[in-house]
């Protein structure tokens, strides 16, 4: 798989209030969620996203809440990926179970800087920055996570090893 | 080779070999817990063509987040959960009223030592204090549990946290929880098992240890574990006849990290906007106009947090500048503190006291903060919005600092309001 885009960039700690504010938990199309993806993180989200664009996070990101919501209304916005220095462990799984890719690398985020040119490549596992020429290897996820994202997610891999 | 009390429960609900950190398994739950957000698990649920759950003995609702429903749409929801749960034959179903999940568990008795309990909410470490293994889970994951009655689970490092000294009357757990987490960041314990020992937490009640694990959430914790003493024991038979597993760590478990805190001389601590790890002593931010201040939420709507903020209170009156807002975190605890005259003193104080629920904790009805306005809350989160306008600005406190604040109508610490 190949993921193009622009890289927009956050600090630390970006948490799932801040990624879909409770005040929106209520809608209950993906759809409208994603209207009001990052809005208390940065108002001016859509003015720089594009779809298919990365956003690139520093550690703990996605901290907090448990909801789903975070996570959905960004795939609905067309987020091509998220890399960060790490993530915070109920969004790392909420994101695998609904097929988000998410790549934990604080080498990639230390050369990254905001709008630059990112291409993801998961079959040589490689993040460029086209912007600054550079190469980091993404870290390989464990085999048990890789299988349930490679199923398209927890309930079709479930599906998948019942009918196996 | 020795385990810590995750590595052991997790083997235990594998039922293969021994487990160690790093390891992946595939485990038994125990007990599988959800509130308002069940309508979105039943959604993935019922999309996934199943028609009925593994077990329903082993499935709990509690509708605690927007109850009594604040929208419509919030009452259609509720009236879906109900319709879920009768189709389902779920029988442990906690309507409107009964309280919030990470208090209504603990006193049903439905969270025992040993146990792996998994809660459509972050704060399910909360059961941790038990000595069970609670922890938060997604939409997608709960919905995967009702199919199946099992979850795969990275088996965590555990960080052992010594807690030494004792507290004086006026700083409390929260004081405590909001200073390690001061120390080691809202990352701190990200993926990780904690372990909490030594004298102050041997010294504290069973409320006070439920604020520790629950508030232990907000530096990433995936459990927060007290290991049972004679006291666990003596609550546990306030609240079940069931049988469990007490479960410790052995002597030669490996530990990934161990912290030693002292904590005999620390002032109430204060949790600053926006992070819940930008944490000062209180005598910093003392003097800091509020508007609002609540005792409420899973950390802090407990007994002994009523009972401090009725005795810092009593025979005073708030801040004409302030709204106080009480939210007791279940009905028992609302009818207890009705009982021992807490909630008169608060009432005649000038508080509102509203019903048991997650109240204002999540911005969405019952103090909702405006913009430029300034909260001092006990609840867990200050995250910018948390709470309404993401221009307001959220402290966090231990409920006797709350209640000194609510008097002065600025962030105080309570030793300046006692005569």
């Amino acid at each position: 798989m190949m993921i193009k885009g622009k890289a927009i960039t956050y600090g630390d700690d970006v948490n799932t209030d801040l990624i879909i504010p409770g005040r929106y938990l209520l809608l209950s199309k993906p759809e409208d969620l994603a209207a009001h993806a990052m809005e208390d993180l940065d108002p001016s989200f859509f003015e720089k996203f594009r779809k298919g664009d990365i956003i690139v996070g520093g550690k703990n990101f996605g901290c907090g809440s448990s909801r789903e919501q975070a996570v959905l209304c960004l795939i609905y916005a067309g987020v091509g990926a998220i890399i960060a220095k790490s993530f915070a462990r109920i969004f790392f799984r909420n994101a695998i179970n609904q097929g988000l890719l998410i790549i934990e690398s604080s080498e990639a985020v230390d050369h990254i800087n905001i709008f630059d040119e990112i291409q993801i490549n998961t079959s040589t596992s490689t993040i460029t920055n086209k912007t600054t020429n550079c190469d980091v290897m993404i870290p390989a996820l464990p085999i048990f996570v890789k299988e349930i994202l490679d199923d398209g997610g927890l309930i079709n891999h479930l599906q998948k090893k019942d009918k196996g | 080779m020795g385990q810590t009390i995750s590595e052991k429960i997790l083997s235990e609900h594998y039922g293969k070999n021994k487990v160690y950190a790093g390891e992946f398994v595939d485990a038994t739950i125990d007990l599988a817990m959800s509130h308002d957000n069940t309508v979105l698990i039943s959604s993935i649920f019922n999309k996934s063509g199943a028609r009925k759950v593994w077990d329903p003995t082993k499935i709990t609702v509690v509708l605690d987040h927007r109850t009594p429903a604040n929208t419509e749409k919030t009452a259609q929801n509720h009236q879906s959960i109900r319709k879920f749960v009768k189709n389902q034959n779920i029988p442990y179903f906690y309507d409107v009223g009964q309280g919030i999940c990470h208090q209504v568990l603990p006193e049903q008795g439905l969270v025992k030592p040993g146990m792996l309990i998994v809660g459509s909410d972050s704060h399910t470490t909360t059961y941790g204090a038990l000595g069970a293994f609670g922890t938060g889970i997604g939409a997608t994951d709960m919905a995967a549990v009702w199919l199946k009655g099992k979850l795969w689970f990275k088996v965590p490092d555990t960080i052992r946290f010594y807690v030494d000294g004792r507290l004086s009357e006026f700083v409390s757990a929260k004081d405590v929880i909001l200073y390690i987490i001061g120390k080691i960041g809202a990352d701190g314990a990200n993926y990780k098992s904690c372990e909490f020992y030594g004298e102050c937490i041997e010294h504290m009640s069973i409320d006070s240890r439920l604020c520790i694990s629950n508030q232990a959430m907000e530096m990433g914790a995936k459990v927060a574990i007290i290991p049972p003493d004679d006291k666990t024991i003596r609550y546990l038979k306030s609240v079940t006849t069931e049988s469990y597993q007490i479960v410790h760590s052995d002597e030669d478990a490996i530990f990934e990290n161990s912290f030693d805190i002292d904590v005999s001389h620390i002032e109430p601590q204060i949790a600053c906007p926006d992070k819940v790890d930008n944490v000062k002593s209180v005598s910093t931010v003392a003097g800091t106009k509020i508007h609002q201040a609540v005792i409420g939420s899973c950390t802090n709507g407990r007994l002994e947090d009523l009972a401090i903020a009725a005795k810092i209170v009593k025979r005073k009156n708030i801040s004409k500048h302030v709204r106080l807002i009480i939210v007791p975190a279940s009905r028992q605890i609302y009818q207890t503190a009705l009982e021992k005259g807490y909630i008169k003193t608060l009432l005649q104080a000038g508080a509102t006291v509203v019903n048991a629920g997650c109240g204002p904790c999540l911005g969405l009805h019952q103090g909702v903060l405006a913009e430029g306005e300034v909260t001092l809350s006990s609840t867990n989160r200050n995250f910018k919005g948390r709470m309404g306008s993401p221009q307001s600005s959220i402290y966090l406190g231990s409920p006797a600092t709350v209640a000194a604040s609510a008097l002065t109508g600025e962030i105080t610490n309570p030793e300046d309001v006692i005569e």
